[in-house]
C-alpha cells in the first residue's frame, strides 16, 4: 500500500522513456562493475566443476555394483541392452549429464547475497533511500541481478563450453528438440525469476525479525536438498516424492535439468510449465505484498 | 623440553577458554551453529540412506556396503569437524592478518609463531558435527554386529589404530591448510584458495578405490602421492571397517604410507611457513 503513495507520485512524470533510461543506467553500472574481477571469475567457474568429477566416479561405482550385485529395488532394472540399470529413471551417463544440467540451472537461478543483502538494508536503515528516490526498490534489485548474471555468463560461457565439450559423450540423447529445448530455456528464466522473487520474500521477513541470517541457513539447507541440486528428485522413496514436486524448489535445479533431459513426458510438460508459471506469479505477489506491509511498519533505523 | 611443552599447552588451554567464553557470550547464535550444521548432517545421512535404497555396496567387490559405509562417513566427519573448530577460524584469520598488517604483532610475541596463528581461535560449534559423527559410528557399529549376514566388531587393536591415523589425518589436512594459507602472504588475497581447499578435500570423502579406474587414475595416483588427501579419511576407515577381509599385504604397505606422509606433510608445511614469512612485508602502519 504505501510502496504506491510513496513512489508513484515521482514514477509517473518520467514517463516511459525516461523509466527506460532508468533502467539501462542500472544495468550499465552493474554490469560493469562485475566484470571488474572476470579473471577470478573465470577460475572460479571451471573450479566449481571439479565436485563433478567426484560425482562421475561415485555414481560410477554405484552403477558397477549394481550391474554387478544385481539390483536391490526392482523399478531399477530396464531391460535395456544399452543400459540395463536406471536408478529413478536415471543411467549411469544420464546421470552425470543431470548434475552437468543443474550447474547450468544454478548458474540461472542462485541468488548469492540477495536475500541476506536486503535484510542488511533493512537493518541498517539504507531502505529509506528507495522511499525518498524515484525508483523502486524490487526493480532496482531485480535489473542488477540481470546485470550480474549477464555479466556472469558473459564469462563463464567459455569454461563451461569446454567442461560440457569434454563431457559430450554423458549426453546419450544428444541434443533435444527444438520445442523441449525452447521449454528448458523457458524453464530457465522463470527459474532465475522465482530464485530472485523467493529469495527476496525471504529477505523481507527482515522487516518483521532483525536477524534473518539463520532462517536464510535453514532456507539454503533445505533448497541444496530438495531443489535437485544433490540428486535427481525422482530417487527419493515413493511416499515423499510427491511432497517434494509439489514444492517450488524444484524449479531452481531438478526441473530445467530435466525438460533438457527429456525427463518430463511430452504429454506433461506444458502443465509442468503452467505451474511453475503459476509460482512465479505466486512469489511476485508475495514478495510485493510482504514489500508494502514491511515498508508501512518499517521505522528507520541507523542514519 | 617438558617446561615447554606444558608452557605451549597452557597457552593453547587459554585461548580454547576464551573461544568458549566468546562463544557462550552469544548463545542463541551458538545453538543455531550447532543446529544447522546437525542439519548438513542429516542431509548428508538421508542421501546416503536414499544411495543404499538402490545399491548393496558402493562400487563393485569393494566391501563398502551400507554399515560400512557409514562408518566411513563418521571418519569423514570426525576429522572435519576437529579440522572446522580447530584450524579452520584460524587459517581464515591469517590471510586477514597479512592484509592488514596484524601480523606484526603476531611476529612480536615470545612464542612460535605458527602455533601462535594456527590455535588462537577455537570454533566450538563445529563439534556437534564431532557429536553427530559419534551417533553415526555409533548406529553402524551396533548394526555391523547385529547383522544375520557377515556380523563383524573391530577388534580393540584397530580401534586404537583408527583413533592414531584419525590423528594423522587431522594433521594432514591441517599442513594442507597451513600451506594454502601461507601463500596467502605471497598473493596477497586467496579467495580463490579456501575454495580449492572445499574442492580438494571433496576428493577424500569417498573410499579411495572408485577413482581408481580408467582417467581416474593419474587423479588416484596424486591425491595419494604427491597432495596425500585421499589417504586421510581411507586409511582410517578402512583399518576400523575392514571392508576386505582378511586385509591384503597392500592395505599395510598404505597404512605405512600414512604415517610417513604424515611426518612429511607436517615438515613440509613448517618449511612452506617459515618460508613464506620471511617474504612477508608489513602492511599498512
Amino acid at each position: 500500500m504505501s510502496t504506491t503513495s510513496y513512489s508513484r507520485p515521482h514514477l509517473e512524470p518520467i514517463g516511459w522513456m525516461g523509466r527506460m533510461r532508468t533502467w539501462s543506467m542500472i544495468f550499465n553500472t552493474a554490469f560493469s562493475e562485475r566484470l571488474a574481477y572476470r579473471g577470478d571469475f573465470a577460475l572460479g567457474t571451471l573450479m566449481r566443476f571439479l565436485p563433478i568429477i567426484t560425482q562421475i566416479f561415485l555414481w560410477w561405482a554405484i552403477f558397477d555394483s549394481i550391474k554387478h550385485n544385481g539390483v536391490v529395488n526392482p523399478g531399477d532394472s530396464t531391460g535395456d541392452a544399452s543400459e540395463p540399470v536406471r536408478i529413478g529413471g536415471y543411467g549411469f551417463r544420464e546421470m552425470v549429464a543431470y548434475y552437468l544440467m543443474t550447474m547450468i540451472a544454478r548458474a540461472f537461478s542462485s541468488m548469492p547475497n540477495l536475500a541476506s543483502g536486503i535484510a542488511l538494508q533493512i537493518r541498517e536503515g539504507e531502505i529509506k533511500r528507495y522511499l525518498i528516490q524515484p525508483i523502486d526498490l524490487i526493480g532496482f534489485l531485480l535489473i542488477n541481478r540481470i546485470a550480474h548474471k549477464v555479466a556472469y555468463y558473459a564469462v563463464a560461457v567459455a569454461p563451461f563450453a569446454l567442461v560440457f565439450y569434454l563431457c559430450r559423450d554423458y549426453f546419450v540423447d544428444g541434443f533435444p528438440p527444438l520445442h523441449q529445448f525452447l521449454a528448458f530455456l523457458a524453464s530457465l528464466v522463470m527459474g532465475f525469476l522465482i530464485g530472485f522473487f523467493l529469495e527476496a520474500s525471504i529477505g523481507m521477513i527482515g522487516f518483521w525479525f532483525l536477524e534473518v541470517s539463520s532462517l536464510l541457513f535453514l532456507y539454503m539447507l533445505f533448497s541444496f536438498f530438495l531443489s535437485g541440486h544433490m540428486f535427481p528428485l525422482t530417487l527419493l522413496p515413493d511416499w515423499i516424492e510427491p511432497f517434494v514436486s509439489f514444492l517450488p524448489l524444484k524449479y531452481l535445479a531438478y526441473f530445467p535439468a530435466a525438460v533438457f533431459l527429456g525427463k518430463i513426458p511430452a504429454d506433461e510438460l506444458p502443465m509442468e510449465m503452467a505451474i511453475q508459471a503459476a509460482w512465479l506469479v505466486f512469489f511476485m505477489v508475495v514478495c510485493r505484498v510482504a514489500y508494502a506491509r514491511g515498508v508501512a511498519r518499517y521505522s528507520g533505523y541507523g542514519g | 623440553m617438558l617446561a615447554e611443552v606444558n608452557r605451549y599447552r597452557r597457552v593453547f588451554l587459554t585461548f580454547a577458554q576464551n573461544s568458549l567464553v566468546r562463544d557462550m557470550t552469544f548463545r542463541t547464535n551458538f545453538v543455531l551453529q550447532c543446529l544447522s550444521s546437525l542439519g548438513w548432517t542429516l542431509m548428508n545421512v538421508g542421501f546416503y540412506l536414499i544411495i543404499f535404497e538402490h545399491t548393496t555396496s558402493i562400487g563393485a567387490d569393494t566391501g563398502w556396503d551400507r554399515e560400512k559405509f557409514f562408518l566411513f562417513l563418521a571418519t569423514t566427519w570426525f576429522i572435519n569437524s576437529l579440522v572446522q573448530a580447530f584450524f579452520m577460524p584460524n587459517a581464515e584469520e591469517f590471510s586477514e592478518l597479512i592484509r592488514t598488517g596484524g601480523l606484526d604483532f603476531a611476529l612480536l610475541k615470545p612464542i612460535d609463531t605458527q602455533f601462535l596463528i594456527s590455535f588462537r581461535r577455537v570454533n566450538w560449534s563445529s563439534l556437534a558435527n564431532f557429536a553427530a559423527g559419534l551417533v553415526i559410528a555409533a548406529v553402524s557399529l551396533w548394526k555391523l554386529a547385529h547383522r544375520e549376514v557377515d556380523p563383524y566388531v573391530p577388534t580393540a587393536t584397530s580401534v586404537v589404530l583408527y583413533i592414531v591415523f584419525c590423528g594423522c589425518g587431522v594433521a594432514i589436512m591441517y599442513s594442507l591448510m597451513i600451506c594454502l594459507s601461507a601463500t596467502s602472504i605471497w598473493l596477497g588475497r586467496n579467495q580463490t584458495l579456501y575454495n580449492f581447499w572445499f574442492y580438494i578435500t571433496n576428493f577424500s570423502r569417498y573410499p579411495m578405490e572408485i577413482y581408481n579406474r580408467g582417467w581416474g587414475k593419474p587423479l588416484y595416483g596424486f591425491f595419494t602421492f604427491v597432495i596425500p588427501v585421499l589417504l586421510v579419511v581411507n586409511v582410517p576407515a578402512r583399518l576400523l571397517a575392514q571392508p576386505i577381509s582378511p586385509r591384503s599385504p597392500q592395505e599395510w604397505w598404505l597404512v605405512a604410507w600414512m604415517a610417513v606422509a604424515t611426518v612429511l606433510s607436517v615438515l613440509t608445511s613448517r618449511w612452506v611457513f617459515r618460508t613464506a614469512l620471511r617474504s612477508y612485508r608489513s602492511a599498512s602502519s
